[in-house]
């Protein structure tokens, strides 16, 4: 397990770098989006238009934040990671779209996804669930935020600065290798020994 | 003071303590399995869940995002003052943590969609009542977050596939739920009773302290052996791998129909939040799972 500190925009050569178990720190610019943003965005690049922001070697992190105003400043309140699972139907798409190099979430992603990452130079980090605190902590500022009247707080895109944004796990590297299909195949397989064991 | 007074004041109070600081007993298993954990992932996650409680309680901040649906349970003493007051008073607490604590709004109408902003609608706050003996009222705050809700799950087996089968059917649950519900996880485990009854029972067993065995021996040994089968799962903490999938199990029961063999499992997630104090007939006010200074 080696651990790698990123600073955004981050290269396909320094994000190839990265193998599953390995932990990264990631500082620079983090997008929020989840379903509708995901899919607004696919839109958008079809009909040949801009996004509000150039995602090329930018972090995309499956989060719908708790976000308040104070005077003309937005601040993050929480900020942990939501289902990536909902985002597989996109993701694949998203990433050779807008060179996207590392997806941001909690529970993992499909086989799509994991192919996607292996041909276009792309991670997934798996932020532990539940820690908004902590997530909320590395946001030193809200750059941004884009289609907010649109999509409502949680599906908007907010732009973050982050410092050393993690820990995240790499649990889908850019060489095929997918931490959660593994764990999820040995679960399988114990099943049968559990069982045994428990005289079912 | 007013009886209601007291009772919304209170149940703020709890509704504060729960999100924002884990009870010590649950603290303490995820120390001790940070520590035991062997995984590499596992570890990691282990780091970041301990440092967001630490944050969480510094800056007097929810734990999680979501600080779920808001449940009670309340133990009503028979000769305690106050009774009827008790539902509006934990809907007016309810609404007030949600502004002050704050709460994220996580009551919608599953017809409109919309979300009613302060954590209140139909049946919710959601109130378990017992009427016990005595004359003092205790309160349970115990909200519930979404992603463990999801994998809560039902069987109603055969008779005839009895405790084996609930074996089974609690270690396909977990296997099936994966990193969902945020793992490392409490789980509750009921039979019997009905359907109802059984989800119920599984619901309240995740109320009980997790370094307290079962008082009774047989169901002491059924928790610790699909407490050492669901770890075998190898799931680990956030789905990542590991030898911690769950800090506990706690099992209930009721007696069952002939015909029928309902099972639950109620899955927590690892912020295992929950806050009970005692109102005593004077108005004095006991914290039962936090220190309050």
């Amino acid at each position: 397990m080696a651990v790698y500190r990123f600073k955004t925009p981050i290269s396909e050569e320094d994000v190839r770098k990265l193998k599953v178990n390995d932990v990264l720190y990631v500082t620079g610019t983090i997008v929020t989006a989840r379903d509708a943003a995901h899919k607004k965005a696919l839109e958008l690049f079809k009909q040949g238009k801009q996004l509000p922001i150039n995602l090329e070697g930018a972090a995309v992190f499956h989060c719908g934040p708790i976000v308040k105003k104070e005077g003309d400043k937005w601040v993050v309140v929480a900020a942990g990671p939501t289902t990536s699972t909902r985002m597989d139907q996109f993701e694949d798409e998203f990433i050779s779209a807008f060179k996207v190099r590392v997806v941001i979430g909690k529970g993992g992603m499909g086989k799509r996804t994991t192919d996607a990452m292996q041909k276009y130079g792309a991670v997934y980090g798996a932020f532990t669930g539940g820690a908004g605190v902590l997530a909320a902590k590395a946001v030193k500022n809200v750059k941004m935020v884009e289609w907010l009247q649109e999509l409502g707080m949680p599906e908007a895109l907010w732009v973050f600065e982050v410092e050393e944004f993690g820990p995240l796990s790499i649990a889908i590297d850019a060489h095929g290798n997918n931490l959660f299909e593994d764990v999820k195949k040995k679960a399988e397989e114990s099943r049968m020994k559990i069982y045994e064991k428990l005289g079912a | 003071m007013e009886i209601d007074k007291i009772i919304e004041d209170t149940a703020f109070k709890l509704l504060q303590l729960a999100v924002v600081r884990l009870p010590t007993d649950v603290k303490d298993a995820i120390y001790k399995a940070y520590k035991e954990e062997t995984s590499e992932a596992g570890k990691v996650q282990f780091e970041a869940i301990v440092k967001d409680i630490e944050l969480a309680e510094k800056d007097n901040t929810p734990i999680c995002q979501d600080t779920g649906v808001i449940i009670f349970y309340v133990k009503a003493g028979a000769q305690a003052k106050g009774l009827e007051k008790i539902q509006t008073a934990l809907a007016n607490a309810t609404r007030r943590a949600t502004k002050e604590v704050p709460l994220r709004p996580n009551a919608v109408d599953p017809f409109t969609g919309k979300n009613t902003g302060d954590n209140t609608g139909r049946y919710i706050p959601f109130i378990h009542w017992e009427i016990v003996e005595g004359d003092n009222i205790e309160i349970t705050a115990f909200p519930k977050g979404g992603g463990s809700e999801n994998t809560c799950t039902l069987g109603m087996i055969t008779p005839g596939e009895g405790v084996k089968g609930l074996k089974k059917f609690v270690i396909d649950a977990v296997i099936k739920a994966g990193a969902m519900p945020c793992p490392p996880t409490v789980l509750g485990v009921a039979c019997g009773g009905g359907s109802d009854i059984s989800m119920k029972l599984a619901k309240a067993a995740l109320l009980r302290p997790l370094n307290e065995p079962n008082p009774n021996p047989e169901l002491a040994k059924l928790e610790n052996e699909l407490y050492e089968a669901a770890n075998s799962t190898g799931i680990g903490p956030m789905g990542l791998g590991g030898k911690f999938t769950v800090l506990g199990v706690k099992v209930d029961y009721a007696h069952r129909h002939p015909a029928s063999f309902p099972v639950a499992v109620a899955f927590q997630c690892w912020a295992a939040r929950r806050a009970t104090a005692r109102i005593h007939l004077d108005g004095k006010v006991e914290y039962l799972t936090h220190k309050v200074s």
